[in-house]
């Protein structure tokens, strides 16, 4: 269990430090000099005076008026302190990065995480549930298959049309109403659920279709393995088959829900973008569009971050389920 | 079996809800392999006889005809379709605007005034494009790193296999979305490239798992005692048991870079002389196309995309039907 625990730990530090090095790296080797940009945009006089001071002040900023092996250990000690120092947006100016993230993360998480979970949850019992019996198959798999072939973004725009236009019934666009003002109160609380609603049910519907064919063919598979027909040979009811089979067929699906996340992650960014959903994915998309690179790099920072943290725990309900990692003995590769 | 279940996951849930890969990851595992490599090492009758035998129930498998059969629709779309149309895509003012599906305009115009319908055609072609090109990139970075991975071993696969795993960590989208913004370049070569170089990770642990298993067969010991060099082995014993599943693996890379290119597009990295679906449906937003109920406009570009994705999911399962006997319904 140690060295189960200890190689996924030093994945996740190399991750980190991967991530936080590409951070460094491309402001300063990308073609497109983003200080030059930012100069332009910033300038508001053609006076060359004004502008080199304007450059300087962007580039002790970004630190760089000193060698580059120091820059990179500055950069790490900004991070390192609490709150991490990212920066100042320079498209919600004078907002720090942290401050926006932070400000925008609990919307973000509040779509994703139980779209993640309950897709995970429904879409393993529909799965298991259509394997081998043919009339629940024949309408649940081809769904599937059209539901996780279908773009993210196409299904939240088909939504926003259809629930938000054509009837008429949800709310288009923003977290809560404008008229509001966040409060613990039920109003505003309901107001929330009713923005929130589309986005995470087109979250949602996408990854099902996935989780309901992986679960189908997992659960087939092990159906048709030798322990289900020694235990059908002994006379075992189906039920009790069925039930070992779903929980065999668990383990891989967990290490699916690793691997989903980047995905699901995606979809969200184009999801929140059609609502107009204040999350992180709007953040990011306002700093491609504003060329507000400090807070495009904060929020890459911050989703590469959570991303690790989900693996961990991930990674350690594994290790509750499967005793093959607890005893030593190779149940997940790292 | 440990071997087995580590890549029983990851070739599926890999990119854009493509978890059709549990099947391509247990079923090819376990029996494509054996059935392969195992059958195909007879005489040398055998090969000719089993490759017209693939062709015959490849033929006779609904899934694989049905998918191909649309795929194929779309690439004759993508090709030939510009032809119907004498108006450029972005032309603008060659219809009202914003007008509904006519007989001058058969998908109707966006709010410039521009034909719906080329730029169907044309971004139909763009997928194909991005899709086959980031689908070759991966597939090769993929097999290189798990052929060398598998067949190696020792710390040379420990090393390739722990950055393997950090390209698997990091959140592929976010990570294409910095680049993008860095780089600014907006051609469809260089967004296949981009796609390309960050969607192999799940291709090289399938294809490493595989040579694993397939470096201490007879056949291989054989090529070594002879002194074929490690490149050769790999690409004249290896490859071709595998051929199979890479078929499959291409498929699936396949449909993960169209929908990559399409949520990239629709999010500002669109091209900027030429139209893809997504930048379609990222116009359409920006215009309000949504709000004012211009269906025209955003419904067509997505079911072409889920309609191609889909046919390639499908064409996926079927192949595996086809490959893998024990997955046969007849």
């Amino acid at each position: 269990m140690g060295r189960y625990f200890g190689r996924k730990a030093l994945i996740y530090a190399l991750t980190l430090i991967a991530a936080v090095t590409l951070n460094w790296l491309l402001p300063r080797f990308m073609p497109g000099d983003p200080i030059s940009q930012m100069v332009a945009r910033g300038a508001s006089t053609r006076d060359p005076a004004a502008i080199e001071r304007l450059r300087a002040y962007y580039e002790s900023l970004f630190g760089l008026d000193v060698p580059l092996w120091q820059q990179y250990l500055n950069y790490w000690g900004r991070l390192a302190q609490w709150p991490p120092d990212l920066g100042i947006s320079t498209w919600s100016f004078p907002s720090s990065v942290t401050g926006l993230v932070l400000g925008a993360a609990p919307y973000t998480l509040g779509l994703l995480l139980p779209a993640v979970l309950l897709s995970w949850y429904v879409g393993n019992k529909l799965g298991a549930m259509a394997a081998r019996r043919k009339a629940l198959d024949n309408s649940v798999l081809p769904l599937s298959y059209i539901l996780t072939a279908t773009p993210y973004v196409w299904l939240a725009i088909l939504m926003f049309w259809a629930g938000g236009v054509v009837l008429g019934i949800f709310p288009v666009g923003r977290g809560y109403s404008g008229n509001l003002i966040p409060a613990f109160t039920w109003r505003f609380i309901s107001d929330l659920l009713w923005h929130w609603f589309l986005p995470f049910l087109s979250l949602f519907l996408v990854a099902l279709g996935g989780w309901a064919i992986g679960m189908r063919n997992l659960v087939i598979y092990e159906l048709e393995s030798d322990y289900s027909n020694y235990l059908s040979a002994l006379g075992a009811p189906p039920r009790l088959i069925r039930k070992y089979a779903f929980r065999n067929a668990m383990l891989p699906q967990i290490t699916g829900l690793a691997l989903q996340l980047g995905v699901i992650i995606a979809g969200n960014v184009a999801t929140e973008l059609v609502f107009n959903y204040p999350g992180l994915g709007l953040l990011i998309v306002n700093a491609i569009n504003s060329r507000d690179f400090f807070l495009l790099q904060g929020i890459f920072l911050f989703v590469v971050m959570g991303v690790l943290l989900l693996n961990f725990i991930i990674d350690i309900v594994y290790v509750w389920l499967d005793p093959r990692t607890r005893t030593g003995m190779q149940g997940a590769a790292a | 079996m440990t071997e087995i279940k580590d890549t029983s996951a990851s070739p599926g849930p890999d990119q854009t809800g493509a978890p059709a890969g549990p099947t391509a990851g247990i079923a090819t595992d376990a029996a494509a392999v054996e059935s392969a490599a195992g059958v195909g090492a007879g005489s040398d009758v055998v090969p000719a006889r089993r490759r017209f035998e693939t062709l015959y129930f490849a033929l006779r498998n609904a899934k694989v005809v049905g998918g191909l059969s649309v795929l194929l629709l779309f690439v004759l779309f993508g090709a030939i379709g510009p032809l119907f149309t004498d108006f450029g895509p972005r032309q603008r003012q060659v219809g009202p605007r914003n007008g509904a599906p006519n007989a001058e305009n058969w998908l109707g115009t966006t709010s410039l005034g521009q034909d719906v319908f080329t730029q169907m055609a044309y971004g139909v072609r763009a997928s194909f494009y991005v899709g086959i090109g980031a689908a070759l990139v991966a597939g090769l970075i993929g097999m290189l790193i798990g052929f060398v991975a598998g067949y190696r071993g020792g710390l040379i696969d420990e090393l390739l296999m722990a950055f393997t795993n950090i390209v698997l960590v990091l959140p592929v989208f976010v990570v294409l979305i910095v680049l993008n913004a860095y780089l600014g370049q907006r051609s469809l070569w260089i967004q296949a490239l981009v796609i390309g170089v960050f969607s192999w990770p799940w291709v090289a642990r399938a294809v490493r798992a595989q040579t694993f298993s397939l470096r201490n067969r007879d056949f291989v010991d054989l090529a070594r005692l002879s002194g074929v060099g490690t490149l050769n082995i790999i690409r004249r014993e290896i490859a071709p048991n595998m051929a199979s599943y890479l078929v499959m693996v291409f498929v699936l890379l396949f449909a993960g870079a169209v929908l990559l290119a399409v949520l990239l597009d629709f999010i500002g990295f669109g091209p900027r002389d030429s139209v893809s679906l997504g930048w379609m449906l990222d116009q359409a937003r920006q215009n309000s196309a949504i709000i004012y109920g211009f269906w025209w406009w955003f419904i067509p570009p997505g079911a072409a995309i889920t309609a191609i994705t889909g046919a390639a999911y499908i064409t996926n399962v079927g192949l595996d039907e086809v490959f893998n006997p024990k997955l046969r319904e007849m």
